[in-house]
């Protein structure tokens, strides 16, 4: 018994520096932003929209996403009449080269953007097993790719369809609302190069962002308001049929 | 002191134990990352590797440090509030390096139609035109100027 006790005393060292390590971290390095000061979400006018594409081609070349896959994409919404609870929808190739002429007469056309949410309270954050999928003390929905395993919890959770599997890769890929621009003081590449003004980053923290002010004074929505997920995508006058 | 007597075997036990914990702790400490945890259940080095990115669109403040002329031409037409890279693509790599990367002319019968071919999806108020019966096949500059495309008539100028 005293021999083992003896060992005991010998590893404890060592099992202090083990608990060293597991504690230990280092700081994240940011020159100039503070995490803490901002609260990321995007507004989309959707009058506004013309449906040029120009934002999913920008994303495209922003963040090197695949052909055939999309961290936004542009959606067109043809409501009858007659049927306004089942809109006909097309998305050519997301958008990314425009859309063809209207075929269907009558009724409403209109195109609603769509791209990550980034929710206060995201299902997709929630079911990864490994914690590779966080929101940001910002409250950007970011992935890490390097822990990533790709086993599509994420994908699935995600009531927006808003994530995908980077076919190369094989980890979780989505929207990251440009976070390496917006941590440099600029604007996310689809608001930079929205021709329109439809896309407009908000920084909810900023008491100075215009967002409060048209928060007030128009009526906003967000998409699936009943999934509770507290989404930060704001949709200025959205038709009550987008889903 | 009988009811000790066989106390060892619950030593031996609680060494077995402590040893599996060792272990644990050991290869716990090298497996996950140092920063796991730091903010939250994520490796927290993630968020500043991921803002490391180098990025592809220079944005509208720096064009503006040098292209000034344009802006002044831009300020009072139309396409004021149209950001540069909006039209010329992501011009990052021309602002770090002005001198030999220069983007190549646009070409704006195919560029121009991005925007205002007629759709019946669009806006009502937006600016849209049938490019085949508008323009027949002349590109738009030969009327338009892109930076400020309302065309002004000859008396005024």
């Amino acid at each position: 018994m005293n021999v083992t006790r003896r060992h005991m005393l010998l590893l404890l060292p060592a099992a202090a520096v083990a608990w060293k390590y597991v504690k230990a971290g280092t700081p994240a390095s940011a020159p100039n932003y503070k995490t803490a000061e901002h609260w990321w979400g995007m507004l989309i006018d959707v009058p506004k929209c013309i449906g040029c594409g120009n934002c999913v081609r920008a994303c495209q070349a922003e963040n090197d996403v695949p052909d055939g896959y999309f961290r936004t994409w542009v959606e067109r919404y043809h409501v009858s009449d007659y049927d306004i609870e089942n809109p006909v929808v097309d998305s050519p190739d997301g958008g990314k080269k425009g859309f063809p002429p209207v075929k269907a007469e009558g009724g409403k056309n209109f195109f609603v953007p769509k791209l990550c949410n980034h929710c206060a309270d995201s299902p997709c954050t929630q079911v990864c097993p490994v914690g590779a999928t966080f929101i940001s003390p910002e409250g950007v929905v970011l992935v890490d790719q390097t822990y990533c395993l790709g086993c599509r919890y994420c994908v699935q959770a995600c009531p927006y369809g808003c994530r995908f599997i980077h076919p190369q890769k094989n980890v979780a890929e989505k929207c990251s609302l440009c976070y390496h621009r917006i941590t440099k003081g600029l604007t996310t590449a689809c608001c930079e190069s929205c021709p329109t003004g439809a896309r407009q980053l908000a920084d909810l923290k900023n008491p100075a962002d215009p967002i409060h002010e048209f928060l007030k004074t128009h009526s906003v929505h967000v998409l699936k308001p009943n999934m509770a997920t507290h989404a930060k995508v704001y949709y200025n006058e959205l038709d009550g049929s987008v889903r | 002191m009988n009811s000790f007597k066989n106390a060892g075997h619950l030593f031996r036990l609680a060494a077995v134990f402590a040893a599996g914990l060792l272990v644990f702790l050991v290869i716990r400490g090298f497996l996950v990352p140092r920063s796991f945890g730091r903010y939250g259940h994520y490796r927290g080095n993630a968020i500043a590797e991921l803002a490391a990115r180098p990025v592809n669109f220079a944005g509208h403040q720096t064009c503006e440090d040098c292209h000034a002329d344009v802006l002044q031409n831009k300020k009072d037409g139309r396409h004021a509030r149209v950001n540069c890279e909006a039209c010329h693509g992501p011009l990052a790599k021309h602002a770090d390096d002005p001198i030999s990367l220069t983007p190549p002319k646009l070409d704006t019968a195919l560029l121009c139609v991005r925007c205002h071919e007629a759709n019946g999806a669009k806006p009502k108020t937006f600016p849209q035109v049938a490019s085949a019966d508008h323009s027949g096949g002349l590109a738009c500059d030969t009327c338009h100027q892109p930076h400020s495309p309302a065309i002004v008539a000859e008396a005024t100028k």
